[in-house]
């Protein structure tokens, strides 16, 4: 009997409730969305089945080259450019706040007190920080009074805002530090002894942060690449909001379906969404080990 | 070594206070247009400055009864900001070793946080939808009168609301966690072990104390991300909305600066957090140092 106490009570079960709220919120929910995707619905339920009426509407015209892009296929093009888009100014602009963080802030005090800087907009409101761009932006905004002003324009400029334009921009303002942090971790990570070497057999800045710091930056820059697109993936209040509710895109359809109770229409939207994004980061992990970065 | 009063220095000091420009600067415009006179719009100039607007927000007019939709959102992200350091952080220390499932469990961790949004939501919505089903058969078949008369659905802030934020929060807590013991001395620990103390004990007098900040740290993620969720929760939260399903919806009804005063409170609230947990951040540290 005391032998039987004695059992170590091993560590791994305290991961129990954690794995439980994934189990009850994950993976049941997603097993459930691809299940539901064969299934079939009238206007009030959702009726247990098995056919591929909801993916085959999905692509309805699609192989059909003679006749203009499907709306599924100009949506998943519009998604993937706006992802393009911002993953590039994301990089860019990540990369150097990172790299000015990481190389020219010495003292840790500064490093942290900048670094929060940062991160602080992060924990507030997404929603917010999307409609303060329409004082700038709107037709009577300040860019446009100032472009009128300096007669830089002859009339009010409508591309400023619920445009393209304006959700790249609020993007890269929101998600911008999902690039600052995995990037800034790698970098801190680099041993300044390599970098001085470097400097020592002649090389200069230029050579130092294309030869040296870019290639020992890859796994933070793929793990910022990796949320960076997938939140734009599946994104619909970004752009529904600063786009007028006027730009598609794959996370609105299955919002609309949604609304409309065509429940196993969404689930195969969001079948193939996830698939897809599932199949972007496949790609991008072949690149790094993430758990070796925390 | 990089020079560091070279031209490139300057260059990236004014890049970077551009970018916190570019960062804090819409926000401050807001701030500023919610203090704009009752005449004003919502673009500049300033008619004159005022509270107006702030008291047009608390009076509820043209806005939904959104006192209510606050307090939801402060007590919900409350709730997740206990359950996201009480779960991460006993996560967090059962993952210092390899144990059944961890694997998977790590993989899940990080699929929860690049799974599209829009897509989580849809599950536990369907997930619930189902559950509703289930218990109006269970209630018809065995003739189970309190649900056939009182129940109507599962679906609630604190049922499938909560589980979809928490999908969102346990993750950055877990990670934190794996940041912190991947740093972690293990010394002092095996030193109160030899001293014979128990693992309880253990935790009690000497990891707790040491990973606090961190807690703090946890704990800021669970309630800022709750109380400003939106994409996961869209589908989830059943009856009652919370404050940022209400502000999306706000941004295409509303057409006066009470949208910018509502933003300027939201944003007050969550900078005070921030502010309490950097400063309770600081003094454990000092704390222990």
């Amino acid at each position: 009997m005391m032998k039987f106490l004695k059992i170590k009570p091993t560590v791994g079960l305290l991961s129990i409730p954690y794995s439980l709220i994934f189990i009850f919120f994950f993976f049941i929910p997603l097993t459930l969305t691809f299940i539901i995707s064969f299934w079939d619905y009238n206007e009030y339920s959702i009726i247990p089945d098995f056919i591929f009426e909801n993916y085959s509407y999905i692509f309805k015209d699609c192989f059909n080259f003679e006749k203009d892009m499907c709306v599924t296929f100009k949506t998943y093009l519009s998604t993937f450019i706006f992802c393009f888009v911002t993953w590039f100014f994301t990089l860019i602009i990540g990369f150097f706040v990172a790299y000015f963080l990481a190389f020219y802030v010495n003292s840790i005090t500064w490093q942290i007190v900048l670094f929060l800087l940062c991160t602080i907009p992060f924990w507030t409101s997404n929603v917010i920080r999307m409609i303060s761009w329409i004082p700038l932006l709107g037709r009577n905004g300040l860019v446009n009074d100032f472009l009128l002003s300096t007669g830089l324009a002859d009339a009010p400029q409508e591309w400023l805002l619920y445009s393209g334009f304006s959700i790249v921009l609020a993007f890269v303002h929101l998600y911008t530090l999902f690039m600052i942090v995995p990037i800034f971790n790698s970098m801190m990570r680099i041993d300044k002894s390599i970098i001085e070497a470097a400097y020592d057999n002649g090389a200069n800045g230029l050579q130092i942060l294309w030869n040296v710091i870019i290639p020992l930056c890859k796994p933070g820059i793929v793990i910022g690449s990796i949320f960076v697109i997938t939140v734009v993936m599946g994104d619909f209040i970004t752009i529904g909001i600063m786009g007028g509710q006027q730009i598609p895109s794959i996370g609105k359809i299955i919002y609309v379906e949604m609304s409309y109770l065509q429940l196993p229409a969404a689930a195969a939207n969001a079948v193939i969404l996830l698939a897809l994004t599932l199949l972007i980061i496949w790609i991008m992990t072949k690149m790094i080990d993430i758990r070796k970065e925390l | 070594m990089l020079n560091k009063k070279n031209k490139t220095y300057y260059v990236c000091v004014f890049f970077f206070c551009l970018f916190v420009l570019f960062l804090y600067g819409p926000t401050f415009t807001i701030v500023l247009l919610s203090f704009q006179g009752p005449d004003g719009g919502l673009t500049f100039p300033l008619n004159g400055v005022s509270t107006y607007w702030f008291k047009e927000l608390w009076r509820g007019g043209s806005v939904v009864d959104i006192g209510s939709a606050f307090k939801r959102s402060i007590i919900l992200g409350l709730i997740v900001m206990v359950l996201t350091v009480l779960l991460s952080v006993s996560a967090g220390l059962a993952f210092r070793k390899k144990f059944w499932g961890s694997d998977t469990l790590f993989f899940a961790t990080v699929a929860s946080l690049i799974v599209p949004s829009i897509v989580l939501s849809l599950g536990v919505a369907l997930q619930f939808r189902l559950l509703d089903d289930l218990t109006k058969w269970l209630g018809s078949t065995f003739d189970i009168n309190y649900i056939n008369e009182f129940f109507q659905t599962t679906l609630g802030m604190f049922t499938s609301g909560l589980g979809a934020q928490l999908t969102w929060t346990l993750p950055f807590g877990l990670l934190i966690m794996f940041a912190v013991f991947n740093r972690f001395d293990k010394s002092y620990e095996e030193a109160a072990r030899d001293l014979g103390a128990t693992p309880w004990k253990t935790f009690k007098e000497v990891v707790f104390p040491l990973i606090a900040p961190s807690i703090i740290g946890i704990a800021l993620f669970g309630f800022t991300l709750s109380y400003d969720e939106l994409a996961r929760s869209s589908q989830v939260m059943g009856a009652g909305n919370t404050l940022p399903l209400e502000l999306k919806g706000l941004t295409t009804t509303v057409t006066t600066p009470v949208i910018y005063a509502l933003g300027t409170v939201t944003t007050f609230v969550s900078f005070s957090v921030i502010g309490i947990s950097i400063a309770c951040y600081i003094w454990l540290k000092r704390k222990r140092g």
